[in-house]
């Protein structure tokens, strides 16, 4: 993974999280979690489900509280990072309220508020962050629409769309691919490895592990903890992957058709 | 055929203009359509976040603030207050420390302030008029209380409108708003103070009883008739100035209690777009038909 290691963008850490705990009122999530991601990169977090994939972006973004462990995100505190939009999240499901009245253009544009003033008054840069970043995920089309009149995965696009506009230098997406088309798959991949290219660093955690193969220069296998983590060359092995999904290893790492339906 | 319009015009124009002879009728007309427009923005708010219960139970529970303000000879509005951001901060901890569900907690809260201030009112030998507290006395109002309202109102209003989008924000996506940094915690309880703020204004016109459907039915009345945020604070504000204005008058000419003829007119248009809104009226007069 050469792109990765041939970093313009300065070796500085974008994240850093050192023995991460998190605990639901005494039930173990996360333990002893590691990960340094520097700029410029797309790292793969891979796990069953419940291994805390969630819990460490939650943790990440100071959603839940770590009863140990430190986290820095471009050398700032994580409130600090997001006051600075240094930061942007998708969360795996959007709990939001799908009749507000609202278009998917104000959706968007709410991805702009953190850098905005007071009244949050769009100056024509905010504007054209918007139209950009639905350029990208291709919706300008329907950027008139209540975003209660969008498809599942058009407002999954959408809310990308909306992370997009932030322009953070790093994005977390918790299962972005979950319910979208191939092609939108394809395109959200692409925009990955441009974002990549931009400099940015990436974290996606996904079910799909033949996107790990496709995208991911770096990949982290959790269990309640990081049971391996690095070069995806390195770790995306099959004893690895035997290790994180207890015995069952998804037959993509021959090399063949990625198909994640015969298991060895 | 021009003679039937010209009295029937004079007929309207009296009915309009008679009660505007009465000062007290002045005071009220403008009392309530200020108090019903600033009801009417936060109602947005209060739908949109699903929060009605909420404006129920703080409305009820600024009832012994109120009697404690008149026995303490202070503003009436300053004991409201504070009893109404002390019931939600109540509700806000005793939800967070135990297993009890949010909706029973804030019944449970708001029943016990409005209890105790029903046993407080019985027991100031003072000249508190319950029906005022309970119903409103609009028509009634002095000069003191109207500057009281226009105080709190000219609050309520700088703070929706300066932190509309935040609000907005906060309404629909608190996760979005605190992963760029903004302080939910702090929108949550400003959201929370500036309901009772209205919650006071309003008991002016309406009384405690009916402070709700002030916070509620207009934003329900516009949410029907848009897909657009900042017009349904506008038609919010309308219907309920509009409604407020026309429930005194109705109340004047029937001689009816004047917070019943004002929330009735509000449940009335109500009713009205839940029948007629041209997308989401359950009568859908037009399209729906096309491919
Ligand atoms: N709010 C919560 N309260 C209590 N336990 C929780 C909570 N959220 C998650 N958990 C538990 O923490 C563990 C990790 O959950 P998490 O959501 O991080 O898993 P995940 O890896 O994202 O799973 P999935 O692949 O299904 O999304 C699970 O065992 C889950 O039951
Ligand atoms: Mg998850």
């Amino acid at each position: 993974m050469d792109q990765c290691r041939s970093i313009p963008f300065g070796d500085r850490l974008r994240i850093e999280a050192d023995q991460i705990c998190v605990d639901y009122n005494g039930v173990v999530a996360l333990y002893d979690a590691s990960l340094h991601l520097r700029a410029g990169c797309i790292c793969g977090l891979v796990g069953m489900n419940g291994s805390g994939k969630s819990t460490l972006f939650k943790a990440l973004m100071g959603f839940v509280r770590p009863s140990r462990g430190t986290i820095q995100i471009n050398g700032l505190s994580v409130p600090r990072a997001q006051r600075d939009q240094a930061v942007a999240y998708v969360p795996q499901s959007e709990e939001v309220d799908c009749s507000f009245p609202i278009s998917v253009w104000e959706v968007v544009m709410m991805g702009r508020y953190g850098s905005m003033n007071l009244l949050r008054i769009p100056r024509e840069s905010d504007r054209l962050a918007v139209w950009h970043a639905l350029e990208r995920v291709e919706l300008l089309d329907l950027r008139h629409r209540p975003i209660g009149a969008l498809s599942g995965g058009q407002r999954k696009r959408a809310f990308l769309a909306r992370a997009i506009a932030q322009r953070a230098s790093v994005l977390l997406l918790d299962e972005p691919f979950n319910g979208v088309d191939v092609r939108t798959e394809k395109l959200m991949a692409e925009l990955f490895l441009q974002f990549r290219h931009e400099g940015h660093t990436i974290l996606i955690s996904t079910h799909d592990l033949s996107h790990v193969r496709e995208f991911c220069d770096l990949v982290v296998l959790i269990n309640k903890t990081v049971l391996a983590y690095g070069e995806t060359a390195e770790v995306f092995t099959p004893e690895n992957l035997a290790m994180t999904f207890g015995g069952m290893v998804p037959n993509v790492l021959s090399g063949g058709p990625t198909s994640t339906e015969d298991f060895k | 055929m021009t003679e039937l319009l010209a009295t029937a015009t004079a007929t309207g124009l009296s009915w309009l203009l008679e009660p505007l002879s009465h000062e007290f009728m002045v005071r009220a007309l403008v009392v309530s359509a200020l108090v019903g427009g600033v009801c009417g923005l936060l109602s947005c708010y209060m739908t949109l976040k699903g929060w009605a219960l909420m404006g129920d139970a703080v409305s009820h529970a600024v009832m012994p603030g109120v009697v404690v303000a008149y026995a303490l000879g202070l503003p009436f509005s300053i004991g409201a207050f504070v009893f109404g951001v002390g019931s939600v901060a109540l509700i806000g901890f005793v939800k967070q420390k135990s297993r009890v569900k949010e909706d029973t907690v804030i019944g449970l809260v708001f029943t016990g302030f409005f209890a105790l201030g029903l046993v407080l009112v019985s027991k100031t030998r003072s000249n508190i008029d319950l029906t005022h507290i309970l119903f409103g006395n609009v028509l009634g109002i002095s000069i003191a209380d109207i500057q009281q309202t226009l105080l709190i109102s000219g609050i309520v209003v700088a703070i929706l409108l300066v932190l509309r989008r935040d609000f907005m924000l906060f309404c629909f996506d608190p996760t979005h708003a605190r992963s760029i940094g903004i302080n939910t915690g702090l929108l949550h309880y400003l959201l929370l103070s500036v309901l009772s703020l209205a919650a006071v204004a309003g008991l002016q016109t309406v009384g405690i009883i009916l402070v709700v459907a002030m916070l509620i039915t207009p934003g329900a009345t516009a949410y029907l008739l848009t897909d657009r945020f900042d017009r349904m604070t506008l038609l919010a504000i309308l219907s309920s100035a509009l409604s407020s204005v026309l429930g005194v008058y109705i109340s004047y000419w029937t001689d009816s209690s004047t917070a019943g003829c004002i929330v009735l007119v509000q449940t009335v248009l109500f009713l009205l777009t839940f029948l007629l809104a041209p997308r989401y009226g359950i009568l859908k007069v037009q399209r729906s038909l096309a491919p």
